[in-house]
């Protein structure tokens, strides 16, 4: 049981860190229309600026720094780049995206190496919480907790209770009609973007010391985002964070419960084979739960597409 | 027309310059991954047998009657198509001592291609001196007459670790995890098999395998590992799945000591820093952090000299070096390499910057027997340290003639 409620934590920490780059990235593809490829290279971006910043002042000035000057490189990319590249339609667009990432590692790689950097949790959180039978909690990851909720109500409250973030929804779902009533929609959509990329860089400061910070952390994230954004449903805030959490979650309970394949098929009739290594269906009775945990969140993409294409919580057909 | 004279003469004089050449330098042809996500790991390398050919030998007058050794680099982006056509590149430029380590796929495929060849074009024989891959059929099934390895393979590295562990009371379970490819499965089995017979009441808590390069958080298999009530971890992991795992066993509360193959330089000792103390080891052959021996601190100090953010993270390519250049003497000739493998087989080595006990290439399969020692992250000075962070490794428990009474299944044919 304590096992469990630890595992809750766990996922509810990898789920809101998923929920920080979902979030921003649902509303960019709600506004293009295609999805945004390099949105995982600004997350990467967000944990090296800061890395590098924590060199010179501390943990914290990265944390409020770092998030800015990657917002600001998103916000210019769209308006410099993206938007110059929209007139051509969609296709261009995807390439533009995907080439921007590829571009983005290799940034990375070319000022800060090929190899993993020493980016660490500051010394004020490198405690630990709690403990639940002997499974430890650091502080670190209560404080990444809190920073996730924190935006959440923060974007919430800006998106559906604000002036601004009426003129945003509207923006999203009836460009033309906002823009005769006046409204400058290539500057919310040049807004939305660098908020988005933002939210990701955030999402890399925090996620950095934890994970890691090296030149493959947006490869590894990169396609789950999708996914994410897919089930929880276009430009909704509220399915980017069910989604996320779900996911997390699935990932977590996936990886920690050894569950195999071989009790399944003998509690379904089945009988083992008694020469295992010859059996033409060995790979299938070896197979444990950890080992198909990280398929798992695509298989829920496909059915949420096949039972419901317009997401959990979304409005429109993907 | 006139740049196509120019050319013409260029190429002249860079052919008359490479055939004089040829007949003062011996060259090496280093296979390794010089791009791509590994090319780290092998510029380093590269820059490390540089160096040592440099400092042991030619600035020490060189082999025979003076001959210089030149290390030659071929990238092979560490996929085994690509070592191939290197290798036959090499071989077309007269290059006669292949050296790789990076990735025992690419081994395998370079230690078949090296002795079809030599069956083929007695002329031109070559030699591999395998200085990393630890795949253990590299010297069992597999082995031939022109592979040396000089790094001690899984199962003795298996072998010494699980010594060290027999002798530790206090160690009741452990739990053994890894990437789920070869060398993980290696690991894991050859941990299982060895624990069982050295220690019956040993029990194994954990035997599992997780998804190499795929795990963006490794939280739920550290929660595992914690409340499996484990006393000791071993993992064959490397790069960031090694950085991954034992971050995340450490940050959730696990004490007790994680043995690893791989847990230092490139970047992971300076990424681990003061949470690696004390729980992460490390067994490898090779020298303590500083060396004792003088000289040998004197090399290290020059290196960091002329590469400032380089480590002598593989240490064992000093005794490559060496032990080629004495070979070659011996045999009194670079050229016919049969003499000089023959020279190497059974050489007694006890000139190694890192060890005070001599070492000796079994001739049975072509095997370094040497020291193998199990570390311990701990603070180290400059510049003995590696990633420039302040830490490094320090023997903790050292096995004399590591894995020198494993059997070997080498049945190997001589010319």
């Amino acid at each position: 049981m304590s096992l469990f409620i630890v595992n809750i934590l766990d996922g509810l920490v990898t789920g809101l860190l998923l929920f920080m780059l979902c979030s921003g990235l649902t509303l960019i593809f709600s506004m293009m229309g295609v999805l945004n490829f390099a949105h995982a290279s600004f997350y990467m971006l967000g944990a090296y600026f800061a890395y590098q910043i924590s060199m010179f002042t501390g943990f914290w000035a990265g944390l409020i720094v770092a998030p800015i000057i990657v917002g600001v490189m998103g916000a210019l990319i769209e308006r410099y780049g993206l938007r110059r590249v929209h007139q051509y339609g969609h296709v261009p667009e995807l390439i533009f995206t995907f080439g921007l990432a590829l571009l983005i590692e290799e940034f990375v790689q070319f000022f800060w190496g090929r190899q993993q950097v020493p980016y660490n949790p500051p010394e004020a959180l490198d405690f630990t919480a709690f403990a639940i039978a002997g499974n430890t909690f650091p502080a670190y990851k209560v404080f990444m907790i809190f920073m996730a909720i924190a935006l959440f109500l923060v974007l919430l409250y800006i998106l559906t209770r604000t002036r601004v973030g009426m003129t945003i929804q509207a923006a999203l779902s009836y460009p033309e009609t906002v823009q005769n009533l006046g409204h400058n929609v290539p500057m919310v959509f040049m807004g939305v973007f660098g908020v988005g990329t933002a939210m990701a860089g955030l999402a890399g400061v925090i996620a950095g010391p934890v994970m890691g910070t090296f030149p493959g952390m947006a490869f590894t994230l990169g396609a789950i985002v999708f996914v994410c954004i897919v089930v929880g449903g276009l430009g909704s805030l509220w399915g980017a964070l069910v989604a996320s959490l779900l996911i997390g979650w699935m990932q977590t309970f996936a990886a920690s419960y050894n569950l195999r394949m071989e009790d399944l098929l003998i509690w379904l009739g089945f009988e083992k084979p008694t020469l295992m290594w010859e059996s033409a269906w060995q790979d299938l009775w070896t197979l444990t739960l950890p080992q198909v945990g990280p398929i798992l969140p695509y298989l829920f993409m496909v059915i949420v597409l096949v039972v419901r294409p317009q997401g959990l919580f979304g409005k429109r057909e993907t | 027309m006139k740049s196509l004279k120019k050319f013409a003469l260029g190429m002249a004089v860079a052919g008359l310059a490479a055939t004089a050449a040829a007949a003062e330098t011996v060259k090496i042809a280093y296979i390794d991954p010089l791009s791509g996500p590994f090319a780290a790991t092998g510029t380093n390398g590269l820059h490390q047998y540089q160096f040592a050919a440099d400092t042991l030998v030619n600035e020490r007058g060189g082999v025979l009657d003076g001959q210089m050794f030149e290390i030659v680099a071929f990238d092979n982006k560490i996929s085994p198509k690509e070592s191939l056509i290197q290798l036959q590149v090499a071989i077309d430029q007269g290059i006669r001592y292949v050296v790789q380590g990076n990735s025992s796929g690419v081994a395998n495929a370079l230690t078949d291609a090296i002795a079809k060849h030599n069956d083929r074009n007695p002329d031109d024989r070559v030699l591999f001196l395998n200085y990393s891959a630890v795949d253990p059929a590299l010297t069992n099934d597999k082995c031939n007459f022109w592979h040396f390895r000089f790094d001690a393979h899984a199962d003795m590295k298996m072998d010494a670790l699980t010594d060290v562990i027999a002798e530790n009371e206090d160690i009741k379970k452990i739990y053994v995890i890894g990437q789920d490819y070869s060398f993980g499965k290696a690991v894991a089995s050859a941990a299982v098999r060895m624990l069982t017979a050295k220690r019956p009441d040993i029990e194994i808590v954990g035997n599992e395998l997780h998804p190499i390069g795929n795990v963006q958080d490794f939280t739920p298999y550290a929660r595992k590992v914690v409340s499996s009530g484990a006393d000791a971890m071993i993992t064959g992991n490397w790069g960031s799945d090694m950085l991954g795992l034992g971050k995340a066993v450490i940050e959730n509360g696990f004490s007790g000591p994680i043995y690893t193959y791989y847990a230092a330089a490139d970047g992971i000792t300076a990424a681990f820093g003061e949470t690696g103390v004390g729980s992460l080891k490390l067994v490898a052959e090779g020298g303590n952090n500083p060396p004792s021996k003088p000289e040998a601190q004197e090399y290290v100090r020059a290196f960091k000299e002329k590469h400032p953010d380089g480590n002598i993270s593989q240490s064992r390519i000093t005794n490559v070096v060496q032990m080629l250049a004495m070979a070659i003497d011996d045999a009194g000739t670079a050229t016919d390499v049969v003499q000089v493998a023959n020279a190497l087989e059974g050489m007694e080595f006890t000139d190694s910057l890192w060890s005070d006990n001599p070492m000796v290439m079994r001739p049975d399969d072509h095997q370094l027997i040497q020291e193998v020692h199990i570390y311990g992250h701990v603070p180290v000075e400059a510049p003995f340290d590696f990633d420039n962070s302040g830490y490094g490794l320090k023997y903790e428990n050292s096995i004399v003639n590591a894995g020198a009474d494993l059997p070997t299944t080498c049945e190997m044919e001589r010319p």
